[in-house]
């Protein structure tokens, strides 16, 4: 029983006691578990850093061994890509060769003659000289002809003014002005002076009247029919002073028509133009040109045998004719004489005598 | 009143009108008293005197309508508003050659000024009567008649075909062929008038085989003659390329040549003009310019003379080397790059120098031998000096440029080769 009641007695603390006993390894407890912790910790990271250090060695031979197989494989391609291009710039380089050939053979022979092309600049350049040196002659000409003809327009006003100054010429007597007995030698004007000629005073040109023919003489009948002259006469003319007869009987009488007598009135081969007109009148009377033949035509082809005086050679007889040798050689033309009959006069005084005797009333 | 006392009023009249219409005619030649003659109302009543009887009052008149009209269009104008112009077309036809010469000069001062006065010319019907003059015996009023159909021609292209339709033209190409010199002059300058237009004027000038006449009148030694034929026949050429080949082979080349060393500036002129238009247009035309030895004739005369005068030989460089690079380098081997560069550095004007630019770079375009030999002569640095400047026009400025960078482009590439080649 004691004991119980110690430990009723101890039970109240047994409580405390339980609780502070334990709670005195409390710091310690702690404490070890966090070395504990710690160790463990460390441990566990060793462990799993070892661990990853094997994963990574294998990894890193895994890594390895795919980065080799695919670096093969691209080293393949670019191999091939290699390979490609190389073959291409060799059959780049000798295509350029063929082209090159070719079209240096395309353009030398087909398009552009370099050798032409030279020549043609030479020959222009050629042409371009002769041209130049052909127009500097030219022009060179043309100056001096120009030079010429100045000079002798020159030469021509001093030949003019020395004929003017004709009179100015040095006589034996009297010395010219231009031969001063003072000078050495006399002025080139004097010599000129010598050489000229003297001018005379320009005489009025004669104008060429045209000659009028008969026949205009003739149309111009009228009392009034003034001759026509380029220059109309002037308005303003002055009234002459003295005894002047009346202008109409002065015109009358200076403008008095022709009247040519017959024999001049009539053409000479006045007969032979008469009977050719005879001849004119007589065909304008012909319903026919032809030759009237007879009708049957028994005669025709009968030849016209003519009469002994048209068969001979000597013509028609007419006895001054016969015997007159001709020779035909020594004529000056062809034609012959010409029949003239000339217009007798008894008839050319008719009605123009001043006495009346004879007329009839 | 006796008869003769009656006469002698008329013949007072007359002198007085013949006195009056003298004077009129001789104020009219002096600038300075048309005024008042206008003012004082002169057109009416020289209009009445044109109606005269007596021949000399109306040529007087008309001559003096002539001088009036001559001086201004306002007087033109009034000319054609008095009605006067109906009258002397019919005047015309009828009268003696003073008349008609001074009827023509009339028709050629009111003709002159304006399309619109030349129309009313056209309208009355003078171009018939003034075709008819043209076949008149007398060469001053064939010169007259020409003259006035050239004056009226020169402004469009219809009054030319209006002159065209009157059949002027066979008549002018007799006329050229007359042997007064000044009717040579008036028809060949009419001939040019006419075809300056269009084509088919030109061409209706060809058909009448005027260019043989033309080419043949070339060898005449008067230069006024000379320089009205040239310009004729580069006014044919310049349409086409049949028309130039036409006038090619009326046998111009090398006669042509030889007018370039004229005296004359302008004969200079309208032969390289007329060489210009010839070259121009396709590359065997030029081809047969550079074989007659043009090139050299061209550019001796670009170097002989001063100004505008240049100007067309400039032009003919430029067009014969744009055709193609055996042409430019025929002109490079013609000495053409050095006169061109002088050219451009010492004409003052901006538009010869424009030309002489596009000439140079026209040259060079072709290929790097070309460009070298145009960077040779040293005109690079003219070209850029001319490009910078501010006082050269927009033109000048847009052709250098150009031209400054092409050479540039085509000399760097020559050079190049020339380093890589060794």
């Amino acid at each position: 029983m004691a004991t119980l009641a110690r430990l009723q007695a101890r039970s109240s603390t047994v409580g405390n006691q339980y609780y502070f006993r334990n709670s005195v390894v409390d710091p310690f407890r702690k404490k070890e578990n966090d070395a504990a912790v710690k160790i463990q910790s460390w441990f566990r990271g060793c462990q799993v850093r070892a661990y990853i250090r094997h994963l990574n060695r294998i990894v890193t031979i895994i890594q390895k061994w795919w980065r080799s197989f695919l670096g093969r494989k691209q080293y393949q391609l670019t191999v091939q890509v290699a390979y490609y291009t190389m073959m291409m710039n060799l059959y780049n380089a000798m295509a350029v060769r063929i082209q090159r050939r070719w079209r240096g053979y395309r353009v030398r022979k087909y398009l552009f003659n370099y050798y032409y092309l030279k020549e043609y600049l030479k020959v222009v350049s050629e042409t371009n000289d002769a041209i130049r040196k052909a127009l500097e002659e030219f022009a060179e000409m043309k100056e001096r002809e120009e030079k010429k003809a100045n000079l002798e327009r020159e030469e021509k006003k001093r030949d003019y003014e020395a004929r003017k100054m004709h009179y100015l010429l040095s006589t034996k007597q009297i010395p010219g002005i231009y031969n001063s007995p003072f000078r050495k030698e006399p002025d080139p004007w004097e010599l000129q002076l010598q050489k000229a000629k003297p001018l005379t005073h320009r005489r009025p040109k004669v104008k060429q009247k045209d000659s009028t023919s008969l026949t205009d003489w003739l149309a111009c009948t009228s009392t009034r029919s003034f001759p026509r002259s380029e220059i109309l006469p002037p308005i303003n003319r002055k009234q002459c002073q003295g005894p002047f007869r009346d202008i109409t009987e002065v015109l009358e009488q200076r403008y008095r028509p022709l009247e040519p007598t017959l024999r001049v009135a009539e053409p000479i081969d006045e007969l032979k133009l008469a009977r050719e007109e005879l001849r004119r009148e007589e065909w304008l009377q012909n319903v026919n040109d032809n030759m009237f033949l007879p009708f049957s035509s028994y005669h025709k082809n009968e030849k016209y045998i003519p009469s002994m005086h048209l068969s001979s050679k000597y013509g028609p007889v007419s006895c001054k004719e016969q015997f007159r040798s001709e020779n035909p050689k020594k004529w000056i033309c062809d034609k012959d004489f010409q029949t003239v009959l000339p217009s007798f006069e008894l008839f050319s005084k008719y009605g123009k005598l001043y006495s009346k005797a004879g007329q009839i009333v | 009143m006796s008869q003769r006392q009656v006469l002698q009023v008329f013949e007072q009249y007359q002198k007085a009108r013949t006195q009056f219409v003298q004077m009129v005619a001789e104020l009219a030649t002096r600038p300075q008293n048309i005024e008042t003659l206008q003012n004082a109302g002169v057109m009416s009543l020289l209009r009445t005197l044109l109606l005269d009887v007596v021949p000399t009052i109306q040529q007087t008149a008309a001559l003096a309508l002539g001088r009036l009209a001559n001086y201004n269009d306002d007087l033109a104008e009034a000319v054609v508003k008095c009605d006067i112009l109906p009258q002397l077309v019919y005047s015309l036809a009828e009268q003696n050659r003073f008349y008609k010469k001074a009827a023509a000069f009339v028709l050629r001062a009111v003709g002159k000024h304006s399309p619109q006065l030349a129309q009313a010319i056209v309208d009355c019907g003078a171009l018939d009567t003034l075709v008819i003059c043209l076949e008149d015996f007398d060469p001053g009023v064939k010169e007259a008649a020409a003259w006035a159909l050239r004056y009226i021609a020169r402004h469009n292209a219809e009054l030319s075909q209006a002159v065209v339709d009157a059949g002027a033209v066979p008549l002018l190409v007799l006329c050229i062929q007359e042997p007064e010199i000044a009717l040579k002059r008036i028809a060949a300058s009419a001939l040019s008038d006419i075809a300056k237009h269009s084509p088919e004027l030109a061409q209706t000038v060809v058909d009448a085989g005027a260019v043989a006449h033309l080419a043949q009148m070339i060898l005449n030694p008067d230069a006024k003659l000379k320089h009205q034929i040239l310009s004729a026949l580069s006014q044919v050429s310049k349409h086409s390329v049949d028309l130039a080949e036409m006038v090619v082979e009326a046998e111009i080349f090398p006669v042509v040549l030889t007018c370039l060393k004229d005296k004359d500036e302008y004969v200079k002129k309208n032969a390289s003009t007329l060489i210009r238009e010839i070259a121009k247009h396709t590359p065997e035309l030029s081809q047969l310019v550079v074989n007659a030895g043009g090139v050299a004739a061209v550019i001796d005369c670009i170097g002989s003379c001063k100004g505008n005068t240049r100007l067309p030989g400039i032009m003919m460089l430029g067009y014969v080397a744009a055709h193609s690079e055996n042409l430019a380098m025929a002109v490079i081997i013609s000495k053409g790059v050095p006169q061109l560069s002088v050219c451009l550095s010492e004409e003052p004007e901006d538009h010869i120098k424009a030309a002489a630019a596009w000439a140079l770079g026209q040259i060079g375009r072709h290929t790097p031998e070309h460009a070298r030999a145009v960077a040779v002569t040293n005109t690079l640095p003219v070209l850029l000096s001319l490009y910078m400047s501010t006082e050269s026009s927009e033109d000048l400025q847009v052709k250098t440029g150009v031209q400054w960078h092409n050479q540039l482009i085509e000399a760097l590439n020559s050079w190049a080769q020339v380093i890589l080649l060794p």
